[in-house]
């Protein structure tokens, strides 16, 4: 395989993975599923390529951009929803998915349905890797601190963790904005790495593909996360052997993961210095209850 | 001054009076006891005081200060948290895990705190830490800590949510049906623990059980309901030969037995 090909491969895997780690926070770690995920990424996306092309914004700047304004536009959604039982905003987030597309098929000062073209590319491998580097740093913080605890408290038992004083609708939203903004940097990733955006590159597609990835490392694991993310993304590349079969192949083999382990690759659980140890060292003795 | 009143307290469900005019007081540093046969209100007592269910009329006073239009959360903080009939742990957390999340008002740092470990976050992490193994030792849960909830036996399983609700450093306690399910060994040692919760964690308790020896032996005070209403409220001996409760107690299999205090 050509460099020039691997890089791409690569490239888009950070992407993604900066993309899915927000995603990982919402459904993983907290437990609200979004199909709209590529709705976010789209906001960002535009809003970032706006902020470098038309506000002059430098290319960090614009990507940071792109994710706060991806992460306010999370907040009404979750204002109207995330109070209501968890279906209305799995709902609701497909709705708006669908909702940004249509709108920007339909905006003609950011192209319309033919999209924007005319980005200058200036994502590549190690600005990437900058962002996904940081992205996971940040994420593996997180979800190591009381308000990480609390998202999973929510997630696992949300009547009790209202009882041990932890504000379940605040923990949602907080998990919401940050996800979203995730997505929203990734966003504007992508356009500066294409040169082009177009509404049709951020379908229910991409919000099911990112679900998938996040499923498919495990809930609850940001190590699944990241291996789930280069592994499906790659996965497609590799399979290019098989022509139209391709597609075919891919859901064979995330269905065989999944049946041979439901929990996911890492099963929610870390691949940390302290596992390996405690998988290589000295076994401790079983924790057995009387 | 009681700690916890209740006055008029009315729960309808649609056309059920769940709970009807509802008056009692739970006095600082008492444990008292709830009773009642199945269906009586008693679980639906405990959803109105955690804020779980709104009440329909009635307040609700803790320390003096009317709490039925709070959120549960906000309640929890003021000091009162509870058990659930049928326990709701964070089933695939560890049991220092869930001990560790119920502490988490003990911590203030901010997000940024935590993605910086700033001193502040290191430093009040290291507290919660120790806290929870304390407790953990306290209620001899240190073996297991590492377990999963869901894996434990079911009177650990009990034993952690007690402990997990004493994690959040509650003024009272409310436990619903603790020893359901144990057996007559457990349940002895349930209820001693009971008895060192309130001592030893400076807790009111408010517990509701179907087993009299339990609530006898153990509360000072006892509120009985039946059909959603006060039967009677008093020392363990007074209840115990009320006889509106004989009567709720040996005549409640015979249909729609109508009780007036
Ligand atoms: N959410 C609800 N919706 C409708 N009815 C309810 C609800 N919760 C409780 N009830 C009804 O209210 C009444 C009291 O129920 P509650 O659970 O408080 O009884 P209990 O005294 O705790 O009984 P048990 O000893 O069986 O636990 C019952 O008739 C019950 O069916
Ligand atoms: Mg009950």
């Amino acid at each position: 395989m050509e460099w020039f090909y691997v890089k791409g491969i690569l490239i888009q895997s950070g992407i993604n993975l900066t993309a899915v780690l927000g995603l990982s926070l919402l459904t993983g770690f907290t437990g609200l599923f979004s199909f709209g995920h590529a709705g976010f990424m789209a906001v960002g996306g535009y809003a970032a390529v706006f902020a470098g092309m038309r506000l002059g914004l430098p290319y960090p700047l614009a990507l940071l951009f792109g994710g706060l304004v991806a992460g306010i536009v999370s907040l009404p959604i979750g204002r109207l929803t995330l109070n209501l039982k968890g279906d209305y905003f799995c709902i609701a987030t497909l709705g708006f998915g669908e909702a940004i597309r249509l709108i920007l098929d339909n905006v003609q000062t950011f192209g319309g349905a033919r999209g924007w073209p005319g980005i200058p590319v200036t994502t590549d491998l190690f600005n990437v890797a900058v962002v996904a580097i940081i992205g996971t740093f940040v994420m593996v913080r997180l979800v190591n601190s009381r308000h990480g605890r609390n998202m999973i408290a929510v997630r696992e038992e949300e009547l009790a963790a209202r009882t041990v004083g932890i504000d379940a609708f605040k923990y949602k939203m907080l998990s919401l904005f940050i996800s979203a903004m995730y997505a929203g940097v990734a966003g504007g990733l992508q356009g500066y790495y294409l040169g082009f955006l177009q509404p049709k590159m951020f379908s229910i597609t991409k919000s099911t593909e990112f679900t998938i990835m996040v499923i498919f490392g495990g809930i609850g694991s940001i190590t699944g996360t990241v291996f789930g993310t280069l592994l499906l993304t790659a996965l497609p590349e590799v399979l290019r052997a098989f022509a139209i079969w391709r597609l075919v192949v891919y859901g064979a083999a995330v269905i065989f993961i999944m049946i041979s382990r439901p929990e996911g690759l890492m099963g929610g659980k870390e691949l940390s210095l302290a596992a390996l140890r405690r998988l290589f060292g000295p076994r401790p003795k079983r924790e057995v209850p009387s | 001054m009681s700690l916890l009143e209740t006055k008029n307290l009315t729960k309808q469900f649609g056309g059920l009076t769940a709970v009807d005019n509802v008056t009692f007081t739970v006095e600082e540093g008492s444990i008292t006891g709830l009773i009642g046969p199945n269906g009586a209100g008693k679980t639906t007592v405990f959803n109105l005081i955690t804020g779980i269910y709104k009440v329909t009329s009635g307040q609700i006073l803790f320390e003096g200060v009317p709490i039925h239009d709070r959120e549960p959360h906000v309640i929890a903080g003021m000091g009162i948290t509870r058990t659930f009939q049928n326990i709701r742990l964070f089933r695939r957390l560890s049991v220092r895990d869930n001990i560790l999340t119920a502490g988490h008002s003990g911590a203030r740092y901010s997000v940024v705190d935590s993605i910086l470990r700033t001193p502040r976050y290191v430093q009040e992490e290291r507290q919660l830490a120790r806290e929870c193994e304390r407790l953990m030792d306290l209620m001899d849960l240190t073996e297991v800590a590492s377990s999963r909830a869901s894996s434990l036996p079911y009177g650990l399983q009990r034993r952690l949510e007690i402990a997990r609700a004493l994690a959040v450093k509650p003024k009272m306690i409310l436990l619903d049906e603790p020893a359901a399910g144990m057996n007559p060994d457990e349940t002895m040692q349930l209820m001693s623990l009971i008895s060192r919760i309130r001592d030893e964690f400076d807790c009111t308790v408010l517990v509701i059980d179907h087993r009299m020896d339990l609530i006898m032996g153990i509360c000072e005070n006892i509120v009985v309901l039946n059909f959603g209403r006060k039967l009677a409220e008093g020392p363990p001996e007074a209840v115990q030969t009320n006889p509106a409760v004989i009567e709720a107690y040996l005549g409640a299999s015979g249909e729609g037995v109508a009780v007036h205090a």
